[in-house]
């Protein structure tokens, strides 16, 4: 839900945005002037590394729906895919270790998982 | 387009030229820093308040090398960003659009935030302070448009 919320205040303040994400949900549901959505894997907003002409790609759709939405909550799906199978590219994205908010839950997902595997009497 | 209306009225600023005549900023959410000019983001309270996440930024100059680009960010995978910062701040693809005569210009600066802001998530600083400085930051450079992209 933090992903609109430079957009808001850029915009609040007259400059005109164009956002780029892979969360297209949190720019619905709060309200950003202007989406491209990606299906990119986390970390690789714009593409693959030294890939130019896949961000160049990614890039110009954007700039297409800066230039040519024509009211506020404009989301764009952008047409690129991602060359990784998905099953690979969701473990590419992961960081090495689990973040500190992962391991600090983590005991509460394993008693929720726990609860619901527990037959009902 | 939108399938439902959002929660809050959404701001609206027309585009005020073409992007051929517009000037461009840039902003990140991917944690990244200068190597010895910024610090990087503090992900060490982080790593002892998981629940709490660094609301500042840092400028990131546009024409920065590859070697010079720091990444804090405990969330994500940072080996490909490390290799390539236009994956998450496109530096030098927005020098080419700007050499091509595509847009007017790219502001010296770019700014750049690390997504994760606690849980659940607190976005009070960045649109009470953080978010507020950098606009007037771009206003000054003569910022028209800002392109972001969170991570």
């Amino acid at each position: 839900m933090n992903v609109p919320v430079l957009a808001r205040t850029l915009e609040r303040a007259g400059l005109s945005t164009i956002l780029v994400t892979n969360m297209p949900y949190w720019a619905e549901k709060v309200g950003v002037p202007r989406t491209l959505a990606v299906e990119f894997p986390f970390g690789h907003t714009l593409g693959q590394p030294r890939d130019i002409s896949q961000q160049m790609r990614v890039i110009r759709e954007a700039l297409d729906v800066l230039e040519n939405a024509q009211a506020p909550g404009a989301i764009v799906h952008s047409g690129e895919v991602w060359p990784i199978p998905q099953d690979k590219a969701i473990q590419s994205w992961q960081p090495e270790k689990p973040s500190p908010i992962i391991e600090h839950l983590a005991p509460r997902f394993r008693e929720m998982l726990r609860q619901r595997r527990r037959p009902v009497t | 387009m939108l399938e439902r209306e959002p929660d809050y009225p959404v701001p609206w600023t027309p585009l005020p030229y073409g992007l051929r005549e517009c000037m461009f900023g840039l902003v990140t959410y991917g944690g990244l820093y200068q190597r010895g000019v910024e610090p990087p983001f503090d992900i060490e309270r982080e790593e002892k308040e998981p629940t709490w996440g660094d609301p500042s930024y840092r400028s990131i100059p546009t024409g920065i090398c590859q070697d010079q680009v720091g990444v804090s960010h405990l969330h994500l995978n940072v080996q490909d960003v490390t290799s390539d910062i236009n994956i998450l701040l496109p530096v030098h693809r927005f020098q080419e659009l700007v050499q091509q005569g595509r847009m007017g210009g790219l502001a010296e600066l770019a700014y750049s935030f690390m997504g994760y802001q606690g849980f659940p998530p607190d976005t009070t600083a960045w649109e009470k302070n953080y978010g507020p400085q950098v606009t007037e930051k771009f206003k000054s450079e003569g910022v028209d448009c800002v392109f972001l992209t969170p991570a």
